[in-house]
Formats: structure tokens, sequence, C-alpha cells
């Protein structure tokens, strides 16, 4: 019985690490991936009618997160700003994602860099143009 | 309840002391540290409510621009945007001070000062030690310890040399 209960045990283990879904052996549930986490961002911030709430609250929750948002979430994030007329907010979201990077400090350019398209159609400073990353 | 809630809407916090009075039994005073605060922090980039929440003609005229396109903006119209809206950039608010030698000077100051304490004690507050510890006593007490074998295999007696009636080289 005990070998039984054993090897039933092993191959639990082998279908767990198998399957792409359940990549844990310790949780049950589904693993969201990168890409669904941005998208379910980016379509967040999307939403035509954003209020300042939604915005300011979506924000502070993805901070929150352990990661850097990818320029997509962004960059969808700062289109919000835009339909909000809330150009401080903006430029606060940028001196947020660069604060988050921490100690990795090529993200922050690289971010700047995929965004500068928006930045420019937008006319959304950053906040070493204006000079506030200083003191 | 309503009216806070309106009011909420336009982001003022202006209702402190002033309150409605409706049907005879009025609204509950709203205590500031009841309304939503501002505060900088790097894990809230965007507080709740705008910083400055009472706007001058200029600032409202800007506000009023900021709706247009942003490249007009110029700079100084950005920055001003900015800190209607936030007290303390990142930086500023991250940056660090110099307190920290004032701390550790403190706590050096307080070692000495125990220290003075120490040696006043000393000199005058405590008695005299035990007479165990005179120094015939102690070469007393050292001899029989000696003859006692104390610790002979590894330990005190262990570094007497009983021959030659002196501690081992």
């Amino acid at each position: 019985l005990l070998i039984a209960v054993f090897h039933y045990y092993a191959n639990c283990q082998q279908i767990m690490t198998r399957t792409p879904l359940a990549s844990r052996s310790f949780s049950h549930g589904k693993v969201e991936t990168d890409e669904e986490f941005d998208a379910r961002w980016v379509t967040y911030f999307s939403k035509p009618d954003i209020d300042a709430w939604e915005l300011k609250k979506g924000m502070n929750t993805l901070i929150g997160y352990d990661l850097v948002p990818e320029a997509k979430i962004l960059d969808s994030a700062l289109r919000a700003c835009r339909r909000l007329d809330d150009l401080a907010s903006a430029i606060r979201i940028l001196e947020a994602v660069k604060d988050k990077s921490g100690p990795h400090k090529d993200i922050y350019p690289y971010l700047i860099q995929e965004l500068g398209p928006t930045l420019a159609e937008l006319g959304i400073s950053t906040p070493e143009q204006l000079g506030i990353d200083k003191l | 309840m309503l009216a806070a809630r309106a009011l909420r809407l336009v982001g003022r916090r202006a209702i402190s002391t002033s309150v409605c009075v409706r049907g005879g039994h009025g609204v509950a005073k709203v205590d500031d540290y009841a309304l939503p605060a501002y505060f900088d922090r790097r894990e809230n980039p965007l507080p709740e409510i705008r910083y400055v929440q009472d706007l001058s003609s200029e600032q409202k005229s800007l506000k009023e621009k900021e709706k247009g396109s942003w490249a007009t903006l110029s700079n100084e119209e950005k920055i001003a945007l900015y800190r209607i809206s936030f007290n303390q950039s990142f930086a500023e608010m991250n940056q660090g001070s110099a307190q920290w030698k004032s701390v550790v000077a403190g706590m050096f100051f307080f070692f000495g000062l125990t220290g003075l304490v120490v040696l006043w004690q000393r000199k005058f507050v405590y008695g005299p030690v035990p007479h165990t510890f005179e120094k015939e006593w102690k070469e007393k007490e050292l001899q029989r310890m000696l003859d006692m074998r104390v610790n002979p295999v590894e330990g005190f007696s262990s570094q007497w040399d009983y021959e030659n009636k002196q501690w081992k080289k």
C-alpha cells in the first residue's frame, strides 16, 4: 500500500511539472502568463470613460506589484491621463516607474525609448526634461 | 452623505467645520482626519486628492489650458501643473537627511555621560570590596586550589609545575 501511495505521489508530481498551466507544484490554480497580465492591464487603462479614481487605483495597484510595468501598459495609462486632462499624473507615472526599477538603471531609459512616440504625440515631458528628477 | 459624495467627486475637502443642517438633525460633522489625505509615498504615486485644493485664478486658467494640447504648454507651466497636483517630486521625497549624524553623536554623548556616572559611582557610592579580595587571601586561595589539584588534566593545575613549584612555561 505504501509503495502504491508513493508511486501515485511521484506520478502526481510528474504530471504537475509537465503541464505549462500549473507550473508550480504547490498551487492548484491556473497561473496567469505575462502576456495575459499585460493584456489585462492594457485593457484596464484603455477604458474610454475611465475616471480619475480608476486611474489612481490602477496605477497604485500596479506599482504595488513586484515588477516594472511593460511599455504597453504605461502607454495605455498615459493615454488615460490624456483623456482625463491630467498631465501631472502622467509625469508622476514616469517618475514612479523609474523609482520602481530600483537598482536596475537600464530599465527606465529603455521604457522612455519605447514610449518616445507616445510622449511626443501627447506632448508629455519626462521628469528629466522638466528638471524635477533632481533636487 | 450626499453632500460629502458630491464634494468628493470635485476633489475638495473644504467641509471640515461648516456643516449643512438637514431635517432638523444635521449631518454628522466630518473631521479632518476622516477625509482623504494627501501624502507623498513611493508606493502610492497617485494620492487620492490633489495637493493644492484651492486654486488661484492663474492656476484655474492653467487647468483650462491643460484640456487642450499639452505640447503647447511651456516647461514652467508643466511644472506648475505638477506642483498643483503633487507636493514633493520623487527625488525630493526620497532624499535622505543628515539626521543620522545627530543620532550617532547623541549616542556617543550619552555613552560618555554614562561612563562619567559609572566612574563617580565607583568612587563615591560603592563601599569596600569583600576581604576575600585582599592580596594575602588571594595567595592562600591560589595555593589551596593547587593543593586540591583543581582541573589537573587540562585546566588550572595542569599549568602548574609541581616539581619546580612554578607555572609551566
